[in-house]
């Protein structure tokens, strides 16, 4: 019936088409990786073509906006990387010690309840944290320290650390669940405590997902931008002490964006040349965190 | 916990009587017994310190809540939707922002749903597992960790300037339409692959062709998990405030956006435009905004919960 073979051929139709469309949308997540990096190349090469290449790596001093200009990328990068450090070192012993309870010690009905408020954290918009950090972070900080200024590291690398944590924790933690109990059933049957079980066993059975799990947070806190904007200051700097205000390279880049900045100027530019620096830092960090997490997962 | 521990030294002379009935010496069993006390000490200690750190983020989230209903409380009132922005504390308001937002989930959810829906669709049923594939699969992820500013600057350059959209709301919906992308997909990806195989025969065993299965008897199934996975994308970008910062979503905007060329702003961009004044009035109606942002999050988070729970196990 001729009814019948147009529908055929509508269907036949259909299963050639579809999976061009199909693979058509995959490509957009093909074509955005490309996008970056083409726009990240091309334009750092014309900043490059304004700013000598040697002044971006030797000088130490980063003044884009007033004369006389200077664009030293080393105090942005001291600058992320002090905010960094600071929240590493809140959110590592904090999250793996919470991974350990949760997956070694909590009792289930308490883990059910404990484990999703811990994942709010991650929820939390960074805005709001950057609020949290300014007004009641800062205020405390400047209770015990009274020379620090309004705008200051570890304010903003508390709070950076704080927001990385449910990270930290909840990754460590699919990693320690991942470790058969019959090597945690077989410590406790060698008599050990549950510390015990926890630090020499489960911890180095999961070690490759926990130490990914540290080095995906550490690429987050790089790339985390509206609590250093609001909490850490604009203030570009090599310096090591946490109470001063420093600028990372993300608040540097939302500080030109929210000006006016011409199409073609040097601050337009630079903006590319800090945001290669960026993608570049946190790209092979998480090349780092997924080859880690492959390379030395332990099979069971 | 307390009682345990006293308990202990009973509890291992029973056993440690079972073991030493051979005769182990007195002062040997008294040093193993302290030893074993000593273990079991360290093990109440440190039990106690991981169960701090958890409870750390626990009081940061009590803090952190508190402390924004008690700046915000006194300005969260229906103004804060009703107003526009004001130079004058007293008068603001973030409609133009809410509005803003809104738009920018009505443009984002369709065109993230369908991208990222189709994506996972060819990358589960049609692309096999091949190096392009792998390849494909490896780009995602590494997509889901670039920094969201990194998105903002390509937005800005691709929608804002070669694609000469300004700073409108279309370039903001495709900038953090590519953003939401890769969590989507995942999600996507782990609904469908969630679908039994007995399904996907059933439906060939009745004659349909591949995309009749995939369209009828799959995505169907795997609808539920797809639908909370987007809402979990859009609440991430709902809060997203650095790209859209980067493509220039304004932050002092007294109209509302009638097309999509038009300028725009959203409430985050709002809440950081009045954290970054001055003012206290200006801070407290940051928390009031914040306040709302929050509930708004809260919504969409118990919409995807209640969604995976009313299809758990119904596949």
């Amino acid at each position: 019936m001729p009814s019948i073979d147009f529908r055929n051929e509508r269907r036949r139709r259909a299963e050639r088409i579809v999976p061009a469309i199909l693979s058509a949308c995959a490509g957009v997540s093909v074509l955005t990786t490309l996008g970056i990096v083409l726009i990240l190349v091309t334009e750092t090469a014309s900043f490059f073509q304004m700013v000598p290449l040697g002044e971006f790596f030797a000088s130490t001093r980063w003044a884009p906006l007033f004369e006389p200009r200077s664009f030293g990328i080393w105090p942005l990068l001291c600058g992320t990387l002090l905010i960094t450090v600071i929240a590493c070192l809140v959110a590592i012993p904090l999250g793996l010690g919470a991974a350990i309870y949760l997956s070694e010690y909590a009792p289930r009905r308490l883990r059910a309840v404990l484990k999703p408020l811990l994942e709010v954290l991650s929820g939390v918009p960074t805005i709001v944290y950057g609020y949290f950090a300014l007004t009641f972070v800062t205020p405390i900080i400047r209770a015990v320290f009274p020379e620090t200024g309004i705008f200051n590291a570890l304010s903003a690398g508390i709070v950076v650390g704080i927001m990385i944590l449910p990270m930290v924790c909840s990754l460590s933690e699919d990693a320690m669940a991942a470790v058969p109990s019959s090597l945690r059933d077989g410590a406790y049957a060698l008599g050990a405590t549950r510390f015990e079980a926890a630090l020499k066993v489960v911890v180095p059975a999961a070690l490759s997902g926990i130490v990914a799990s540290f080095v995906l947070a550490f690429s987050r806190a790089i790339g985390e931008t509206m609590i250093v904007t609001i909490a850490a200051g604009a203030t570009p700097k090599l310096t090591a002490n946490p109470l001063e205000s420093v600028q990372t390279m993300t608040a540097y880049i939302v500080q030109v964006s929210l000006g006016d900045t011409p199409h073609g100027s040097v601050e337009y530019g630079s903006i590319f040349a800090v945001g290669t620096a960026l993608f570049a830092i946190t790209f092979l960090m998480n090349i780092l965190a997924q080859y880690l997490a492959k390379r030395f997962r332990e099979e069971y | 916990m307390e009682q345990r521990l006293s308990e202990s030294p009973a509890v291992y002379g029973k056993s440690s009587g079972l073991a030493g009935a051979g005769g182990v010496p007195e002062t040997l069993r008294d040093g193993e017994h302290r030893r074993v006390l000593r273990r079991r000490r360290i093990d109440w200690a440190l039990h106690l310190v991981f169960l701090a750190s958890t409870m750390a983020g626990v009081l940061v989230l009590a803090a952190l809540i508190v402390d924004i209903v008690m700046d915000g409380w006194a300005r969260f009132t229906p103004e804060l939707v009703t107003n526009h922005p004001s130079r004058r504390a007293s008068q603001a308001g973030m409609r133009s922002a809410v509005v803003g937002t809104v738009y920018m989930m009505l443009l984002v959810a369709p065109l993230a749903f369908i991208l990222g829906v189709g994506a996972a669709v060819y990358l589960e049923e049609y692309a096999g597992r091949g190096r392009l594939s792998r390849l494909v699969q490896l780009n995602i992820r590494t997509l889901a960790g670039v920094p969201s500013i990194v998105y903002g600057i390509l937005g800005l350059a691709v929608f804002v300037r070669w694609f000469a959209l300004g700073r409108s709301l279309i370039a903001g919906a495709l900038t953090m339409t590519l953003l939401v992308l890769p969590v989507i997909i995942v999600a996507a990806q782990e609904a469908i692959r969630a679908v039994p195989r007995s399904r996907r025969d059933a439906s060939y065993a009745l004659g349909a062709t591949k995309w009749q299965t995939v369209s009828r008897a799959v995505l169907p199934s795997a609808f539920p998990g797809i639908l909370t996975g987007v809402i979990l994308a859009m609440s991430r970008a709902v809060g997203e405030t650095a790209p859209l910062i980067m493509i220039g979503a304004l932050t002092y905007v007294t109209f509302l956006p009638g097309k999509l060329t038009d300028p725009f702003t959203v409430m985050p961009i709002q809440i950081y435009n009045w954290i970054s004044r001055a003012q206290p009035e200006f801070h407290e109606l940051a928390a009031a905004g914040i306040m709302l942002l929050l509930i708004l999050l809260l919504l969409m988070n118990f919409a995807a919960v209640a969604l995976r729970n009313k299809f758990r196990g119904r596949i």
